[in-house]
């Protein structure tokens, strides 16, 4: 992007925010930001609260993006103004190698260490692999692979194809000739860049991104698969004491059994 | 009732699902069918795109497509589509839709070569156009006039335009883009069973238990069949395996057991080594009653040239592009050469001349032992190292591969299903390699039969069912005759009510020719009709040029603006699939018929219409006089045998070709069409230029005069009304009855009458030859073997460019899923561009590195011949080894074919657009 578009985003953004908040320029808008938890954030943002509070809105990071898929918030969006985000459907995230958004970055919002691992030489290095903008989900019911239709669209285009979206195959027991070619994603690997979204044919996206603490539920704690090894992994860091309480449990033992019936 | 229009789609999809599979439907649920469909009209059809020929239902409301869905009853794909066909009722609506004719004018409005596109109308059009051709035809005669024909054709637009061109103009300067698709596997065909098209049908893929997969991603470009072969991988999948043979990893790798990464070309050695292994050291294996019974042996030359152009140092080749001509002169032999073609005498370092170049397609019978001792050389140690395609594999994991490969075809218990497509049939030796992959089914006796069966995937929707079955082709004319044979015209003739002499014996231009000779200014004339030349030709810069920059009038026919449109002089705008009659046939044989749903856009008009018009503006005296073919031929007058048949000189060749008695026969209205419009027939609500039809059925007029050709010779097709009572049928058709497995008895008649067992190779081209060694025939005395079929011996021999240091990456070339062909359609559909907005070079990411250029960014992909501007992918749907990339063709912003080279098969003449050197460098 040229540095003309930045700071004409930025100049607008102001002249606005002077007219709107009475001078003050920024304070103000984050309010509009506060209800919208569906943000999708650039590569390497920092957990959503600790963004909002250290993102200065300066716009680099936009100017960065080659793709120009990166926004700045504008007033009426109903998003934290002045602070970058995506929309996969329209430009998503091409997963750019060298992350140009992350170290242009000058508060640290977008975290180099969040998007950086050693390679084969033990250096650190950027690896946008590790990226976690959002989660890839599917729509079963609208997605026309689960309905025997070859698409597949929204896999072709994943840069992490066989990584962060699979195709699960199934026999077809309608025709019984054919079979369903049917997408999954795997959270694991998908970094929420939104290129599937973008693929994806149907009217409305089949396939969206979620901010991942919306669209990831979290399993618990003291039951491990027991056919998968790799489960018992999951519970390294969680504390081993543990005491349980629901509305039962309220009372004393003792005060309980000394109840009247 | 009120129910949501999603509800609405679900519920009428599923009452015609039940009702196809005789399901019964609670009567509430069809009630609301049957309310929500009043006012759209469903009737059955086929998809627009590739060979698969999936059915579908198209819903017609106020003369325009509402909506379609996938055909429960069509046994091709119950249902289902890819996402091409799943927008069909998208295709014909864009928004920059050609509708008029376009003429280039001055500021007079006379036609320029210079001028800028202006609407004109028909009338204006078709005179520029007749004055031009008339200019033209007599300054070149019928040489100087040609047609780039389509395997997206209507089977009755291909009869159409072989009747005006062939009979009518008495050119065979007519050739389609399937040229570029199935010449190859037609040749083979042809040499090798005397009969074109596969034997099998799609349920071979049901029976297999080895699935092969020769250059063939069927996962993108036949994605309803890959979805078969999956279900097949899924009934047994420890038992069924798949092997995918390709130069790139591609999707078809994912349920593939084994993947074979080759380099390009090396098929030729691979399977001289999977017949080597069989006949040297699994002589069990071989099916002997079967070869023995059914069976020849059969060799060629190998100096065949590169069907480049013949003249080496032509003045239009840019100095950058001799070395690689020159190869059409001679070639030096390498070292791998040399062993591959040891049996023959060939030394390393030796200078082979192309003396075969004008003869390729000689072939000769050999013995057993002498087809054994060609194939001597083919061991796996040195296949191995000569086929290895990706130079981070260990050699020891390659061979374990091949040998895995011999066993999945040898094991007696296995059935073997080898599927090939553009790999195989876009190669400098198409021709030998299909042939190679019959030889290896042949002799293990393992074709035609459920799921033994080598099989050419077609790729476009009537490639079959028109360029090949009809004989578009610039040497062909129906049901598998030729030209250049004397009986054939004969039969032609009689049936098309031509006098004796009208037909050329002197096979046309095939495409490459038909751009080289314009470029040299032999043709002047050419008309294109549903394809786009000039964005699917190699070395595409010679030919826009030669457009625009030559004294010539090029006319093309088409739906949307293109880069063919846009070299053109003349555009005429053509209705598309659903605004016209018509009738496909696919890969397995099967022709399936549509009728005209709606009124064409603006002014767009038939090809079929097209032809026929412009068929008023020639007299008899104009093009049935003598004419000078070539100093050996001249083609002589024959209005005085038309004379004698009732023509007059100043009769069009409409009166004689469409509108002719018999054409008159066929009335309409006609009750197969109750309820249908009918443009030709009886014009419609648009009344252009007072348009109002022809008074009769000229679509069954053309098929009913069509089928006579395929009666009683193997082709059989079924009567017109038929094919709007069934799901499609599997010529021949017999008794009302399709046939299965050709050449098998036990489901083919022509099979049974042959009276030789249970099978019967039965076609009748090339099966009288002299017999020889490896070095050539011996004698004049030929032997005739009916009903057999011949095992092949063919040889590896480089390409005609291979990478070196100034150029020192494979190109590979293709289609990706998302769109069709040139993209003038799916371009144009919302959802399929933003899928696919644009082509990408995908790359292997080391050579990424060592070219120092990384994901999105843009390059420069150079060859000898031009280059263009794309950006780069390391981590896509294709993931090529070292030393290739790979950039689809679909994308007029990236002109891949200006780098292709034009090196061709010389004995099919179809292009190979899968390998040529290349460089690459940051834009």
């Amino acid at each position: 992007m040229m540095p003309e578009r930045r700071s004409f985003i930025l100049n607008s953004l102001k002249s606005l925010g002077l007219a709107t908040a009475g001078g003050l320029v920024w304070g103000g808008f984050i309010e509009e930001g506060r209800s919208a938890p569906l943000i999708l954030r650039p590569p390497g943002a920092v957990p959503e609260k600790q963004f909002i509070a250290s993102c200065i809105k300066c716009g680099m990071c936009v100017e960065a993006c080659p793709y120009e898929a990166l926004k700045l918030a504008t007033p009426g969006e109903n998003k934290p103004i002045g602070t970058p985000y995506l929309i996969p459907r329209i430009n998503p995230c091409r997963m750019c190698k060298d992350i140009p958004c992350v170290p242009a970055c000058p508060t640290g919002s977008l975290d180099k260490a969040l998007v950086s691992d050693k390679d084969e030489s033990g250096e650190t290095k950027l690896n946008i692999d590790l990226a976690k903008m959002g989660l890839a989900v599917i729509d079963r019911e609208t997605c026309i692979a689960y309905s025997g239709i070859q698409c597949d669209a929204c896999y072709r285009a994943c840069p992490l194809i066989d990584k962060a979206i699979t195709v699960e195959y199934t026999r077809n027991v309608r025709t019984g000739k054919h079979a369903m070619l049917a997408p999954v994603v795997h959270s694991k690997a998908c970094t929420g860049c939104g290129m599937c979204e973008k693929a994806c044919v149907t009217k409305k996206a089949s396939i969206f991104i979620l901010p991942r603490e919306i669209a990831m539920g979290e399993s618990s704690e003291r039951y491990v698969k027991g056919w998968d090894e790799r489960d018992e992994n999951r519970l390294k860091d969680v504390p081993e004491k543990v005491t349980t309480e629901t509305p039962r449990s309220e009372k004393k033992a003792v005060d309980y059994l000394n109840e009247e019936f | 009732m009120n129910i949501s229009r999603r509800d609405f789609l679900k519920t009428t999809a599923a009452v015609s699902a039940a009702t196809a599979i005789g399901m019964a439907v609670p009567d509430e649920l069809k009630a609301i069918a049957k309310e929500t469909e009043a006012g759209w009209r469903w009737d059955k059809s086929v998809c627009r795109f590739c060979g698969t020929g999936c059915g579908i239902m198209v819903a017609t409301k106020d003369d325009m497509i509402v909506a379609v869905k996938g055909d429960p009853a069509a046994p091709v794909n119950m249902g289902l589509n890819c996402i091409k066909g799943y927008f069909n009722a998208k295709i014909m609506y864009g928004a920059d839709r050609l509708t008029e004719p376009l003429l280039r004018v001055n500021d007079k409005g006379e036609f320029d070569k210079k001028g800028k596109f202006k609407p004109v109308t028909w009338e204006k059009a078709f005179d520029e156009m007749a004055k031009q051709f008339k200019k033209h035809y007599s300054a070149l005669g019928p040489t100087g006039v040609a047609v780039f024909g389509s395997g997206q054709y209507t089977i009755m637009e291909g009869v159409a335009a072989v009747k005006l061109i062939k009979g009518g103009f008495r050119s065979n300067n007519i050739d389609p883009n399937a040229r570029h698709c199935m010449a190859s596997a037609v040749a083979a065909f042809m040499q090798t069973f005397g009969i074109d098209e596969p034997a099998g049908n799609y349920d071979d893929m049901h029976y297999a238990d080895s699935i092969i997969l020769w250059g063939a991603n069927m996962a993108e470009m036949h994605p309803v069949l890959w979805s078969k072969v999956t279900d097949r991988k899924l009934s047994k999948p420890d038992w069924v395996k798949i092997v995918n043979i390709s130069t790139f990893a591609n999707r078809c790798s994912s349920i593939s057991d084994v993947e074979i990464i080759i380099k390009p070309s090396t098929d030729l050695a691979i399977l001289n080594y999977i017949t080597r292994e069989i006949v040297y050291n699994r002589p069990d294996a071989i099916d002997w009653d079967f070869v023995n019974k059914n069976c020849v042996f059969a060799t060629g030359p190998v100096d065949i040239g590169y069907g480049l152009r013949p003249q080496v140092d032509h003045k239009k080749y840019k100095p950058g592009e001799l070395d690689t001509a020159g190869k059409e002169a001679f070639k030096i032999i390498t070292k791998e050469e040399a062993q591959a073609m040891s049996a023959l005498g060939i030394k390393e370092g030796q200078k082979m001349e192309m003396k075969n170049a004008k003869t390729p397609d000689n072939h000769w019978l050999i013995s057993f032992d002498d087809f054994k001792k060609g194939l001597e050389p083919y061991t796996l140690d040195f296949v191995a190292a000569l086929a290895k395609g990706d130079p981070d594999e260990s050699i020891e994991d390659f061979k374990k591969k091949l040998v895995t490969l011999v066993d999945l075809y040898a094991a007696k218990e296995r059935k073997v299903t080898s599927f090939w497509t553009m790999g195989f049939n876009q190669h400098i030796r198409g021709t030998w390699v299909n042939e190679q992959a019959y030889t290896v089914h042949l002799l293990l006796g393992k074709q035609s039969q459920p799921g033994n069966s080598a099989f050419s995937l077609t790729g476009q929707p009537s490639a079959c069912g028109t360029a090949r079955e009809v004989g578009t082709f610039s040497h062909r004319l129906p049901s598998d005759m030729v030209v250049a044979n004397p009986k054939h015209r004969e039969i032609s003739e009689k049936i098309w009510k031509l006098p004796e002499g009208t037909l050329n014996p002197v096979p046309g231009s095939h495409y490459m020719k038909i751009m080289r000779d314009l470029e040299d200014g032999k043709i002047k004339w050419v008309w294109v009709q549903v394809n786009n030349p000039w964005q699917n030709s190699a070395n595409m810069n010679h030919w826009i040029t030669a457009a625009r920059e030559m004294d010539n009038f090029i006319v093309v026919s088409e739906a949307y603006p293109g880069i063919s449109a846009k070299v053109a002089d003349l555009i005429l705008p053509s209705a598309m699939i659903f605004e016209k009659w018509g009738a496909y046939g696919n890969a397995e044989r099967r022709t399936q018929h549509w009728r005209q749903q709606v009124t064409p856009v603006g002014h767009a008009m038939s090809d079929t219409w097209q032809m026929v018009e412009f068929s008023k503006r020639l007299t008899l005296a104009e093009v049935w006089k003598e004419h000078k073919i070539s100093p050996e031929v001249t083609l002589p007058n024959i209005l005085e045998k038309a004379k004698a048949m009732g023509y007059k000189e100043t009769d069009t060749l409409f009166d004689v070709l469409f509108a002719n008695n018999e054409a008159k026969t066929y009335k309409w209205p006609d009750p197969v069409g109750e309820g249908f419009m009918n443009s030709e027939a009886a014009g419609d609500k648009r009344n252009v230029e007072g348009f109002k039809g022809y008074g009769f059925f000229l679509q069954k007029y053309l098929w009913e005069e069509y089928r006579k050709f395929t009666l009683g010779n193997g082709h059989d097709l079924a009567d017109f009304d038929t094919y709007h009572k069934v799901r499609g049928l599997r010529w021949p058709v017999v008794d009302g009855k399709e046939t299965l497995w050709r050449f098998n008895s036990e489901y083919d008649p022509y099979a049974k009458a042959a009276n030789t067992g249970q099978f019967a190779f039965y076609g009748k081209a090339f099966k009288e030859l002299p017999s020889g060694d490896l070095l050539g025939p011996k004698g004049e005395e030929k032997v005739k073997f009916p009903n057999k079929a011949k095992i092949f011996l063919r040889h590896y021999i480089d390409p005609a460019e291979i990478p070196d240091n100034e150029y020192p990456l494979w190109l590979s070339t293709g289609r990706v899923l998302e769109h069709w062909h040139s993209g003038t359609m799916t371009m144009r559909v919302p959802e399929l561009y933003r899928a696919v907005p644009e082509a990408v070079c995908s790359m292997n990411p080391k050579d990424a590195k060592t070219h120092n250029v990384k994901d999105g960014d843009l390059i420069w992909v150079e060859s000898r011949r031009g280059k263009v501007k794309v950006h780069v992918e390391t981590r896509g749907r294709n993931n090529p080894p070292r030393g290739l990339i790979f950039v689809p063709w679909f994308d007029e912003h990236v002109l891949i074919n200006k780098v292709t080279l034009d090196a061709t098969c010389p004995i099919s003449k179809e292009t190979d657009f899968k390998k040529c050197a290349v460089k690459i460098y940051k834009a």
